[in-house]
This record gives C-alpha cells, sequence and structure tokens, in this order.
C-alpha cells in the first residue's frame, strides 16, 4: 500500500469519527451529516482502490484523470451550497413568523395587563 | 355599527417624527364614521420610537428582530386581521404620507369597491415627486407591472396603501418581504383583487434617509424584477 493511501484512509477515519462525534454532541443534524458520510465513502473508494480514478475517468471520457476530481467535487460542493441557501431561507421564513407571532402576543399581552390593573 | 381602520405605521428609529405625525393622524375624521386606530409596528429602533408612540397613545407592536419593512407591514395586517378591522391602510412613519388623505383613499376604496387603494403622487402631479432617477425607476415598475398584471399603476412603489378585508386575509399569509410594494401588486392581482389608484400629495421625508441608495437601487431593481416574474409565475 502507498504512503499517500494510507494518510487518505487515516485522514478519512478521523474525518468521520469527527463527524460521528458531532451527530452524538447534537451538533449537527443527520441530514446534514449525510453529505459529509458519502464524501468519506467515496474518498475511502478511491483509497483503497488506486486505479479507480483512472478508470472512471475512461469511463466519463475526462484526458486527464484528476479533472474528474476537481469537477466532480466542484460540482457536489454547488449543490450542496444551494441547498444551504435553501435551508437559510426556510430559517428566516420561520424566524419571520416566530418574531411577528411574539411582537403581537407581546401586545396583547400588555392589554391584558392594563384591563387588570 | 361604524366599521373599525387601523393605521399601520411601519417604524425604524422614527423618534424625530412621530411626535407631529401621530397627534395630526390621531385627530383625522374618517368619512363614514370609521373608527381609527394608529399602530405603530417598531421594527426594532435602536431610538425612542416605541416609547415616543406610547406616549402619544398609538397601539405599539415591538418586534424582537429586525424584519424590514415587508416582515413590519405584514405584523400590522396580522393584528388587523386578528382584531376584526375592516380595513388597513399603510401610511409611512418618515412623514411622506399626511393624514388628511386619509378620507379620500377611503372614499376610492367604498366609491370603486376596490380591494387594494394606491395613493399615487403621480395621478395629479402635485407636492413632492421624488428625484429624477427615482421617477425612472418608478416607471420602469409601471412598464413592468402593465406586463405581468395588464394593470396601469402609476405609483406602484408607493406604501401609502388601502387594503379591505379580502385584502387583509391575502396579505396576513402571503406578503412580500423585502421591498414589498411593487411585488405585492403582482400577488394581489393574481388573486383576483380590485386595485385602483387615487391621488395623493405626499410630502418629502421630515427625518431619516431613505432605504434605497445609490448601489442599493440597482440591486433593488433587480431583486424587485426577479420577485415580481417568480410572483407572476408562481401559483396564487
Amino acid at each position: 500500500m502507498a504512503k499517500i493511501q494510507i494518510i487518505t484512509i487515516v485522514a478519512n477515519i478521523l474525518f468521520i469519527l469527527y463527524i460521528s462525534r458531532l451527530i452524538i454532541k447534537g451538533k449537527l443534524r443527520e441530514e446534514y451529516a449525510i453529505v459529509w458520510v458519502i464524501c468519506t465513502v467515496v474518498l475511502m473508494l478511491f483509497a483503497f482502490w488506486r486505479n479507480g480514478l483512472e478508470v472512471m475517468a475512461r469511463l466519463t471520457g475526462v484526458y486527464e484523470a484528476p479533472n474528474l476530481v476537481f469537477t466532480g467535487f466542484i460540482f457536489a460542493i454547488l449543490i450542496y451550497l444551494l441547498h444551504l441557501s435553501v435551508v437559510a431561507s426556510k430559517l428566516y421564513n420561520d424566524n419571520k413568523k416566530l418574531g411577528q407571532e411574539i411582537a403581537l402576543l407581546k401586545e396583547e399581552f400588555s392589554k391584558h395587563l392594563a384591563k387588570k390593573e | 355599527m361604524p366599521g373599525k381602520v387601523l393605521i399601520v405605521i411601519p417604524c425604524y428609529n422614527e423618534e424625530a417624527s412621530l411626535p407631529s405625525l401621530l397627534p395630526e393622524l390621531l385627530s383625522t375624521v374618517l368619512p363614514n364614521g370609521y373608527q381609527l386606530e394608529a399602530l405603530i409596528v417598531n421594527d426594532c429602533s435602536k431610538d425612542n420610537t416605541s416609547a415616543v408612540a406610547k406616549k402619544h397613545k398609538a397601539t405599539v407592536i415591538d418586534l424582537p428582530v429586525n424584519l424590514g419593512i415587508g416582515g413590519a407591514v405584514q405584523t400590522g395586517i396580522l393584528y388587523a386581521r386578528d382584531n376584526n378591522f375592516d380595513i388597513a391602510i399603510q401610511l409611512d412613519g418618515d412623514g411622506q404620507h399626511p393624514p388628511k388623505e386619509l378620507p379620500k383613499m377611503i372614499n376610492h376604496h367604498l366609491e370603486t369597491g376596490a380591494n387594494v387603494v394606491i395613493g399615487s403622487r403621480f395621478l395629479e402631479k402635485e407636492g413632492f415627486q421624488s428625484s429624477f432617477a427615482r421617477r425612472l425607476g418608478i416607471r420602469y415598475f409601471h412598464w413592468v407591472n402593465r406586463l405581468l398584471t395588464g394593470l396601469q399603476i402609476y405609483d406602484s412603489t408607493s406604501g401609502f396603501r388601502l387594503f379591505d378585508r379580502k385584502a387583509i386575509e391575502l396579505a396576513a399569509v402571503n406578503y412580500p418581504d423585502e421591498y414589498p410594494e411593487p411585488e405585492s401588486l403582482v400577488v394581489f392581482s393574481k388573486a383576483g383583487l380590485k386595485i385602483a389608484e387615487v391621488a395623493v400629495v405626499m410630502a418629502p421625508r421630515q427625518s431619516g434617509r431613505s432605504s434605497i441608495r445609490s448601489f442599493g437601487s440597482l440591486y433593488y431593481c433587480f431583486k424587485v424584477s426577479l420577485a415580481m416574474l417568480f410572483s407572476f409565475i408562481r401559483k396564487p
């Protein structure tokens, strides 16, 4: 086994341990962890299967195998960023509704207090 | 029983203009025996907007986070819906919209039965007409609106607006957040509401400055155009 394979595999194991720790501690929700787990699985696959990249490049018609890595990962990152924008938009809408609801309740509550006095 | 009218005033740091606006507003006599309530929606102001408004006997809703003009107006609309107001009128807190024009808008609503009445500064060229660049932008939105809704709205960015019960119900659940004025017209017209315009005289703002300036205005045009287009495509 080549040096780089060992480094990749060790880094991968550390990464997956860190993700697990985040999930266990409740700092990362499982639905967002899926993409990271898939990334590690893919990296792990190519760490063991050294010729895999060449094979995939030939299959997809990419001349230089590393370009396939860049293309694939940039595409995946873009999709994930879009997903995060969707999450942020949903959070914004939920926050807005909560803020409005709290403000309306506060006003109603102060009216009740004033009536009681 | 006379109807109830809610005046929704979205405010961000308006402590300077409220002391002259509120007494004038609260002494305004509305047609048809309509009862008036002034509602200040304080959008997380950093000054004493809330205290000043309470001192002048307005109902005050303090938003816990800054929601922007759309979210603030919608909060007022929600209040109108939950408290069974017949009409809600949005009026800016900076003194640009004189309360003495309110009867005109209500009368226009009563005469035409329009669900949304917009106070327009361009129908009769009177009063504050805004700067050249801004008028250019407003003409552009007039054109986009005409394209998308077939409506002839000259002052589609005007924040001086009357909502009747039907429009209140709709805006309570569907009102744009950022720069909502032109976009909401697309939403209203798609829902089949009748939109009318009535000439009003506006004043230049008394204090504060516009939220739309320099580079922001390019962003404004782009964002609002996009939002209008998608509101148009979206199913009501």
